[in-house]
């Protein structure tokens, strides 16, 4: 069988869920096998051997981190070429999808972004405007390009060998243009990551600002929850950016979605609303959240956020 | 300084977006066409540059014939001149062959710097940008919340899933931004009647060096193989808070398995 790239997306070697979905997905296509880029690979090796890769191709060169996304893309161009791989999965985050972008104009394919599942004949299902719409779609040139939503796939661990594969790209003038001089990172607290989740709990502008926060962190960690935002809540500096749910920040389908003091701008809604169960609480009833809520509640979000925290930790 | 803002004219964004059943393509009728709304964020940076670093600013747009009414918006807001790039042959472009298009219209004009939004929010791909900086070779400095030009370097923060980069490059480069970056300004009455008197250059494919082959519907990488609207979702319980409101949606959570 054919072989199915799979880009590994992790912080350090910690391998994040969406490469688990990705390899469980590639595994119906062709046979799996992981392209890991960056340093520690050790760390990862076992999770990527338990999720099914019978390969993993393993490029460790700093050199590859230390630039935007180009190099990330020579590199699986070259895989691309070497292996005949019959298709490409990549996650569906922003650098996944320029990742993606650079290396179908390498290679002359064509890319689907925001997969939700991908059939053994490698149509695309996709679910466009916010959720509105689901569409399959097909590459119909080069070596097909998929970027899957997370959280779309359920994991499950088949394992495989893993066989480790050292490779190496000669990098281009061109993919050494743009330079990461420092990488700024955020603490990032023991939640789940936001599009992982299977809860989330969400403050908007109503939260009134960043120490009022705490009570929506209460209710996550009540539910064992991430924390989203607003970009309103983002850009009044309550929350940092990564935690905001939208049409620019992250598209999140959580089995339960909570939002609190949010509105529910078309914006908003295009980043949460394929979630399977929706509640809202707001103080406004016209608020157009509660056209997309199963259950609404029309009050203080200081009251009823509190007290269903309350509820909650009681009936545990 | 010499910057062209790549902008996108999309249906309204408050609007229902479908896929046209025949086509499969995006419904553009059915509602008011606009600016896309990111794309304010480029043009906005890319008048502060100018403004701070003298300079001109030019808006490119590929479209259909009325698309540059999108041009029009952001003269008003203050660019200097537009082009727009519009031909039969180019109807149905994917991102691939939209990012060669716009490649070859800029090799038309002269720029130290190209600003795009980050996405555009009918197809929300985001491929665009970084497609266009593969294809003219050029620094990829996308997702910027902030931009600073030095004479020909250029350093941006780059947002990213646990935090930002700090990216430096030389000009030319390519930029794309995040609506976190500034504060687009409203045209002004003045700014608005400005705008008619602005040149705004039309190009087909011949005149921006395109191969109508590489183009349109008939060239694209991936096609759409069929559509079908999701019912919409529709409002379930509403409860008014009279003061158990929270214990009313922990009976819901735990109904729902949730607890
Ligand atoms: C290019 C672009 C991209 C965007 N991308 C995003 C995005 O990714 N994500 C996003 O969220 N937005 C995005 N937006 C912004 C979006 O249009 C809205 O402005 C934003 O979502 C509003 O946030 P909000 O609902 O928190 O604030 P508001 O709209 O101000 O709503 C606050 C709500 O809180 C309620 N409230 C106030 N006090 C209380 C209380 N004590 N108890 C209960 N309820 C209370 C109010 O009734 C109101 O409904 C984008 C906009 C643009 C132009
Ligand atoms: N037809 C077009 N004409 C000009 N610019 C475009 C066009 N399509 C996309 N862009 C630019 O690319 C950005 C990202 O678009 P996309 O990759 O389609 O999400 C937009 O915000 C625009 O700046």
């Amino acid at each position: 069988m054919a072989e199915i790239l799979v880009l590994v997306d992790h912080a350090d070697g910690a391998v994040k869920k969406v490469t688990l979905e990705l390899l469980t997905k590639a595994r119906a296509l062709g046979t799996p096998s992981a392209v890991f880029i960056g340093a520690g690979y050790d760390k990862a090796s076992e999770k990527l051997a338990e999720y099914g890769a019978a390969k993993v191709y393993v490029a460790e060169d700093g050199e590859l981190d230390a630039y935007v996304t180009a190099p990330k893309a020579e590199l699986l161009a070259k895989l691309v070429a070497d292996t005949g791989a019959a298709a490409v999965l990549v996650p569906a985050t922003a650098e996944g999808k320029e990742v993606a972008a650079r290396l179908a104009i390498k290679t002359g394919s064509g890319v689907l972004t925001d997969a939700v599942d991908v059939s053994a004949d490698l149509i695309a299902e996709q679910s466009i405007f916010g959720g509105s719409t689901v569409a399959h779609s097909k590459v119909t040139q080069g070596t097909p390009i998929i970027a899957m939503r997370p959280n779309a796939t359920a994991p499950e661990a088949v394992p495989a060998a893993a066989e480790r594969v050292e490779v190496s790209v000669e990098l281009t003038d061109a993919a050494k243009l743009a330079k990461v001089v420092e990488k700024v990172v955020l603490p990032k607290g023991d939640r789940p990551e936001l599009t992982e989740a299977s809860i989330v709990v969400s403050g908007g502008r109503g939260v009134g600002s960043g120490e009022n926060f705490a009570i929506i962190e209460k209710l996550a960690d009540a539910l064992g929850a991430a924390v989203g935002a607003s970009r309103a809540a983002v850009d009044a500096g309550w929350y940092p950016h990564q935690a905001q749910v939208g049409q620019t920040g992250k598209t999140v389908s959580p089995q339960l979605y909570i939002a609190a003091g949010i509105s529910g701008a078309i914006q908003h809604r295009a980043g949460m609303q394929t979630s399977k169960t929706i509640v809202a609480i707001n103080k406004d009833e016209e608020a157009p959240i509660f056209e997309l809520a199963d259950y609404g509640v029309i009050g203080d979000l200081f009251k009823v956020v509190p007290q269903v925290t309350e509820e909650i930790l009681k009936r545990k | 300084m010499k910057i062209v803002v790549c902008v996108k004219q999309v249906p309204d964004t408050e609007a229902e977006k479908r896929l046209l059943p025949d086509t499969l393509t995006v419904d553009r009728e059915s509602s008011n066409p606009v600016l896309n709304e990111m794309d304010e964020f480029a043009i906005e940076e890319a008048l502060k540059l100018a403004e701070a670093h003298g300079g001109e600013v030019t808006v490119l747009t590929m479209g259909p014939d009325g698309a540059d009414a999108a041009v029009r918006k952001a003269l008003s807001m203050g660019a200097d001149a537009g082009i727009l790039l519009t031909d039969p042959a180019l109807a149905g472009s994917d991102a691939v062959a939209t990012s060669y298009a716009l490649a070859q219209a800029l090799g038309t004009t002269e720029y130290d710097l190209v600003i795009l939004g980050s996405e555009a929010s009918d197809a929300r791909t985001s491929l665009v940008p970084a497609m266009l900086a593969e294809r003219l070779g050029l620094p990829q400095l996308t997702f910027a919340s902030k931009v600073e030009i030095d004479g020909t370097d250029i350093t941006v923060n780059r947002l990213t899933d646990y935090g930002h980069d700090v990216v430096k490059a030389q000009l030319p480069a390519v930029v794309s931004v995040v609506e976190k970056i500034n504060e687009p300004r409203y045209p002004s009455f003045k700014g608005i009647m400005a705008a008619k008197k602005k040149p705004v250059a039309q190009l087909d494919t011949a005149a921006a060096g395109i191969d109508a082959a590489l183009v349109g519907a008939g060239a694209a990488a991936t096609a759409v193989v069929d559509a079908a609207q999701r019912p919409p979702r529709t409002a379930g319980v509403k409860v008014s808070d009279d003061g158990d409101g929270g214990v009313k949606l922990a009976e819901f959570l735990s109904a729902k398995k949730f607890i």
